[in-house]
């Protein structure tokens, strides 16, 4: 399975995280939807496409749980068939992260993916770097994205 | 089934003397439905990689035509995992997870686990 980091920092944590919860496809990025790193995916638009909907579920939960006057929802997880979609946030010292985990049942369970979702984001929160991240700026933003995507798959 | 019912299931395994704790667990989940631990055990980390191994073992047996695990006891340096999977056909089911002392009385505690097992099935 192909993991790999738009930022450095990410790479050991989420491959661990990929290895002990045997989770299928992992996104890590930022609440905007910005990419840091992904494991699994084999196609650029399948990227783009759950960091948008990922980024928007935690927008609206997010959303949804200050009208109730609550905090952020610690994690939402949805459970098909034969997959589970796991979909949480954690804090590093580059801010908020989000991460998107898909499992097939087969292979892992909730339980799994929570236990070392939790490991992961001791190691990220270690690991993550104290400068502040780059700020993509709209004019930036096609340039920026194609890079990253060069970088995720390897181009 | 309640949650009254539960802690009786969980009082009939910790009551054995060398058990430190007793939990009722998600099979398909690894999630903790219930428990009673004393300090110092992690019960959602055993919870979640007892659920796992079950469900290796379930395949495990299926695979060696040996029909499915009634009880399964890990034996470590510092302690004892012994397990009973509640039922739940072709699914995880209950699983009823005990943490022992090495040298508790396996028998015993098999024994309870199996009861407990029948009480909340």
């Amino acid at each position: 399975m192909t993991t790999r980091a738009v930022e450095g920092w990410t790479l050991q944590p989420l491959t661990d995280f990929v290895r002990e919860a045997s989770v299928r496809l992992v996104l890590l990025m930022t609440p905007a939807g910005q990419v840091l790193a992904q494991s699994g995916f084999s196609r650029a638009v399948d990227v783009m496409s759950a960091a948008a909907l990922g980024a928007a579920i935690m927008a609206s939960t997010g959303e949804l749980a200050r009208q109730l006057r609550q905090a952020p929802f610690a994690a939402l997880n949805h459970q098909g068939q034969r997959h589970g979609i796991f979909l949480s946030s954690l804090r590093s010292e580059r801010g908020p992260v989000v991460v998107l985990a898909v499992y097939d049942l087969d292979v892992s369970s909730l339980g799994l993916v929570q236990l070392f979702f939790e490991q992961m984001a001791t190691d990220l929160q270690a690991a993550s770097p104290k400068t502040a991240s780059k700020q993509v700026l709209a004019a930036d933003f096609e340039r920026e994205l194609s890079e990253s995507l060069n970088t995720l798959f390897g181009r | 089934m309640t949650a009254a019912a539960f802690r009786h299931a969980l009082d009939l395994v910790t009551r054995v003397r060398g058990v430190r704790g007793a939990m009722l667990v998600s099979g398909d989940d690894g999630l903790v439905v219930a428990e009673q631990l004393m300090g110092g055990i992690k019960g959602t980390a055993v919870a979640a990689l007892a659920a796992s191994l079950s469900g290796r073992l379930r395949r495990a047996m299926e695979a060696a035509g040996v029909g499915v695990s009634v009880f399964w006891h890990l034996q470590a340096e510092q302690g004892a995992l012994l397990v009973v999977p509640g039922g739940g056909g072709d699914s995880g089911g209950l699983l009823i997870v005990a943490v022992a002392e090495p040298d508790v009385n396996i028998g015993l505690v098999r024994l309870e686990l199996l009861r407990a097992a029948e009480a909340v099935a």
